[in-house]
C-alpha cells in the first residue's frame, strides 16, 4: 500500500521536471549551428572576441541564425548565442539584466520603457527595427490558383461572419474566378504570437466594424481553428480542404497566397511591398531619437504596398558597463542592420531588406552604443 | 531477541535508501512551494491578464473540463484495449509471441510524446476527418457529435486517441504483470470446475487483480491529464466549454495551455499560468488520493 502511494506521488513531479527539460531544451538548440560556424571560419581575421548573448523572438530565429554565422566568420573569435525563446520572454530576460540584447516583434510599451533603465545603466534602451516580413494569407482551395481579398472580406472570414468559399463577398473581389462552396476553415494561432498581434492590428486598423477587436497576441475569438506555430498553421492549412490562415510568407511553401486590398488595387506579399509598407510608417511619437519605435500604417494606399507585415526589433543598451561588451553589442547590430546582415536574413528568411530611409539611422543609432 | 548487529553496509545502504527518499519529497514540495507562491498573484489579478476571463475561477474552468475530457477520453479507449493486450500476454498468446509482443507494447511508451504530436497532426487526424464528417451527418443528434465536423481532424477525439495510445503501454504493462502473478491453483480449480478460458478469467483472474487494473488506470490518467506536447500540436484549442467532439472549435487543457501561452508571457499572465499548473497539481493529487481509496476498499473487501 505503501509502496503505491510513493509511486503515484512521483508522477506528477517526474511530469512537471520533465516540463521543465523541454522549456529549457528549446533554448540550446541554436547554440550548435553557431559553434559550427566559429570553427568553420576559425582562419578569418577580425579584432572582437567573447560572447554575446540575445534572447527574444522566435520569428526572428532564422535571420538570427544567418546573422550569427555572418558575424562568427567575420570575427572568428566571437560566440553569439540567440534564444528564441518569444517576444515577451527575451523582454523579460532583456530587462532583468539577463542577456545583452532582445529581438521583439513588438517595441517596448510605455510601462516596459522606463524599466529599461535598469539594465542599462539609467538611460533608455534603443530599439531598432532589424526584421521585416511580410504576413501571408495562405488558402488551400482546389482548383482555386489565384485569391484577391479586402480587409473588410478578411475580417469576415477569420471571424466566422463568411462560412463558405462561395459567399457573394468573395466573389465579388474574384470575378473571372469559380469558386467552390466548400466550407470555410479558418485557422489561427492558439500560441500567443507577434504574428497574431500585427494580423489583429492590420485588420482593426482596415476592416472597420467587421473587426472591432483591439489588437493582440491571442486570438480574440472562441471559434475556428487553433494551431500551434507557424508551421502548425501551415500545416493544419495544407492538410484541411477549404481552410485559410495566415502565416509568415516565407513558410507559405506551395499552398496559395492570397493579395489583399490596398487603396484600389491587389498586392500580393512580396519582400519589396512589406519594404514599401515599413518605409511610409511613421515613427512612435515622444520616442528619444535612437528609439525606432513604429507605428506601422496599416491603412496605407501607397500602391505596391503590403501593410500586413511583421516590424521585428533588436532591443538594446545605448552604453554598457563592459568595455568589451559594448563593442560586441555594437559590431553585431551594425552588422545586422547593414546592406550585407539585411540580404544574409532575406536569404535565410525570406524577409525583406530594410529600406534606405529607416536603415541610414538604424545604423546611426548603433553607432552609437558605447561603453559607459 | 536482541538486536542484530548493524554491518556497516546496511547502515550506508539504509542512508542513501532514506536520502533517495528524502530527496524526492523535497523536490515535490518544492514544485508545490514555487506553483503556490508564484500563483497566488493570479487569484487577484485584472482581467487582462486573464485572457479576458472576469477572475480566475471563470479562466481556469474551460481548462479543467478540457483537461479531464481528453483524460477520460482516453481513458475510455485506452482501458478496455489495454486490459486485451495485458491479457493476451498473459493467458492467450503462446510464449512465443507473448514476449515480442510486450517488448512491443513497451517500445510504445518509449516514443517521445512530440512525435506522437507530428504523427496525430499530419497523420492520424486527416484521416479520421472522413470519418468525422460521416460522425456529423449519420449521428449528428447526438450533442457529442454536433459538428461541424472538423475538415483537418484535429479535434478533441483526436486528441483523446493520441492520449490513448500513450497510455495504452503503462496500463499494459502494470496489469500484465499482475495477471501474470495469479495463483495458478485459483486459475486451476477454476478450470476443474468446468470454467471455459474466459469465465477462468472472469473469476479467478480479474477480481484477484482488481485493486492493480486500478492503480494502472490511476497511473495511466496521470500521464494522461498532464501530456502536454501531444496535446498542443494536435488539438484545435478554443477556450470554450463545449462537449462536441468533433469540431475544430475544443476546450483546451490546462498543460497544452501553459506550453502554448508561456513563451510570450509577461507579468501577471505568467502568474495565472503558474497557478493553472496548481491546479492540474491539485487535480493530480485528488485522482491518486481517490484511486488509493478505491484500491484499499477492494482490498478489505477481498480480505
Amino acid at each position: 500500500m505503501k509502496r503505491t502511494s510513493i509511486r503515484y506521488a512521483v508522477a506528477p513531479t517526474v511530469a512537471a521536471l520533465a516540463l521543465g527539460l523541454s522549456l529549457s531544451a528549446c533554448g540550446a538548440s541554436n547554440e550548435q549551428s553557431s559553434s559550427d560556424q566559429s570553427n568553420a571560419a576559425a582562419s578569418a581575421g577580425g579584432t572582437l572576441s567573447g560572447t554575446l548573448n540575445g534572447a527574444g523572438s522566435s520569428a526572428q530565429q532564422a535571420a538570427q541564425a544567418a546573422w550569427t554565422a555572418g558575424f562568427q566568420s567575420a570575427n572568428s573569435g566571437v560566440t553569439v548565442n540567440y534564444d528564441p525563446s518569444g517576444s515577451g520572454a527575451g523582454v523579460e530576460q532583456f530587462l532583468a539584466g539577463a542577456v545583452n540584447f532582445a529581438g521583439s516583434d513588438a517595441y517596448l510599451d510605455d510601462t516596459q520603457l522606463p524599466g529599461s533603465k535598469k539594465p542599462c545603466n539609467g538611460q533608455t534602451a534603443i530599439e531598432v527595427p532589424d526584421y521585416i516580413s511580410p504576413i501571408a494569407l495562405v488558402y488551400n482551395l482546389p482548383g482555386v490558383s489565384k485569391l484577391q481579398l479586402s480587409p473588410d472580406t478578411a475580417a469576415k472570414i477569420f471571424s466566422g461572419k463568411v462560412t463558405t468559399w462561395n459567399d457573394p463577398a468573395i466573389k465579388a473581389e474574384n470575378p473571372g474566378t469559380t469558386l467552390p462552396s466548400t466550407k470555410i476553415t479558418a485557422v489561427h494561432r492558439s500560441d500567443d504570437s507577434g504574428t497574431t498581434k500585427n494580423f489583429t492590428d492590420y485588420l482593426h486598423q482596415t476592416a472597420g466594424s467587421s473587426w472591432t477587436d483591439e489588437a493582440g497576441e491571442t486570438w480574440p475569438f472562441k471559434s475556428g481553428e487553433g494551431a500551434n506555430g507557424t508551421s502548425g498553421v501551415v500545416q493544419a492549412v495544407t492538410s484541411g480542404k477549404g481552410s485559410i490562415g495566415y502565416a509568415d510568407a516565407s513558410q507559405a511553401g506551395k499552398l496559395g497566397v492570397a493579395s489583399v486590398k490596398v487603396g484600389s488595387s491587389y498586392v500580393a506579399p512580396t519582400a519589396d511591398a512589406a519594404a514599401k509598407a515599413a518605409d511610409v510608417s511613421k515613427r512612435v511619437p515622444g520616442r528619444a531619437t535612437n528609439d525606432m519605435a513604429l507605428n506601422i500604417d496599416r491603412t496605407t494606399t501607397e500602391s505596391g504596398a503590403y501593410p500586413l507585415v511583421l516590424v521585428s526589433y533588436l532591443i538594446a543598451c545605448p552604453t554598457y558597463k563592459d568595455a568589451n561588451t559594448a563593442k560586441l553589442v555594437k559590431g553585431y547590430l551594425d552588422y545586422v542592420v547593414s546592406k550585407d546582415g539585411q540580404a544574409a536574413a532575406g536569404k535565410a528568411a525570406g524577409s525583406a531588406p530594410l529600406p534606405s530611409s529607416l536603415s541610414g539611422s538604424a545604423s546611426s543609432a548603433v553607432q552609437k552604443i558605447a561603453a559607459k | 531477541m536482541s538486536r542484530p548487529r548493524q554491518r556497516v553496509g546496511d547502515r550506508i545502504f539504509f542512508n542513501i535508501t532514506r536520502l533517495a527518499g528524502l530527496l524526492i519529497l523535497l523536490a515535490l514540495a518544492g514544485v508545490a512551494i514555487f506553483l503556490t507562491t508564484e500563483g497566488l498573484p493570479a487569484f487577484t489579478a485584472p482581467s487582462d491578464a486573464l485572457g479576458g476571463a472576469a477572475n480566475f475561477a471563470t479562466y481556469v474552468a474551460p481548462l479543467v473540463f478540457g483537461t479531464l475530457l481528453a483524460a477520460v477520453l482516453a481513458l475510455l479507449i485506452a482501458t478496455p484495449l489495454s486490459l486485451g493486450v495485458a491479457l493476451v500476454i498473459s493467458h492467450y498468446a503462446p510464449r512465443r509471441l507473448a514476449t515480442p509482443l510486450g517488448y512491443l507494447v513497451d517500445l510504445l511508451a518509449a516514443v517521445p510524446s512530440v512525435v506522437y504530436g507530428l504523427w496525430g497532426l499530419a497523420f492520424l487526424g486527416v484521416r479520421l476527418s472522413p470519418l468525422y464528417g460521416w460522425l456529423e451527418q449519420h449521428l449528428g443528434w447526438i450533442p457529442l457529435f454536433a459538428g461541424p465536423a472538423s475538415t483537418t481532424g484535429r479535434t478533441i477525439l483526436t486528441a483523446g486517441i493520441v492520449l490513448a495510445i500513450m497510455v495504452v503501454p503503462i496500463i499494459t504493462a502494470i496489469t500484465r504483470e499482475i495477471f501474470v502473478q495469479t495463483p495458478t491453483l485459483n486459475q486451476e480449480a477454476a478450470f476443474a470446475l468446468g470454467a471455459t478460458r474466459w469465465e477462468m478469467i472472469r473469476l479467478a483472474v480479474l477480481p484477484y487483480a482488481r485493486s492493480g487494473i486500478v492503480s494502472a488506470v490511476m497511473l495511466g490518467l496521470g500521464r494522461a491529464l498532464g501530456e502536454t506536447m501531444a496535446v498542443a500540436m494536435v488539438l484545435s484549442a478554443s477556450g470554450v466549454v463545449s462537449i462536441n467532439l468533433i469540431s475544430n472549435t475544443n476546450p483546451s487543457t490546462i498543460a497544452a495551455n501553459i506550453a502554448l501561452k508561456f513563451p510570450d508571457s509577461t507579468g501577471l499572465a505568467v502568474n495565472a499560468l503558474v497557478a493553472s499548473g496548481l491546479v492540474l497539481f491539485v487535480i493530480t493529487f485528488l485522482v491518486n488520493f481517490a484511486a488509493r481509496s478505491i484500491v484499499a476498499r477492494s482490498e478489505r473487501s477481498l480480505a
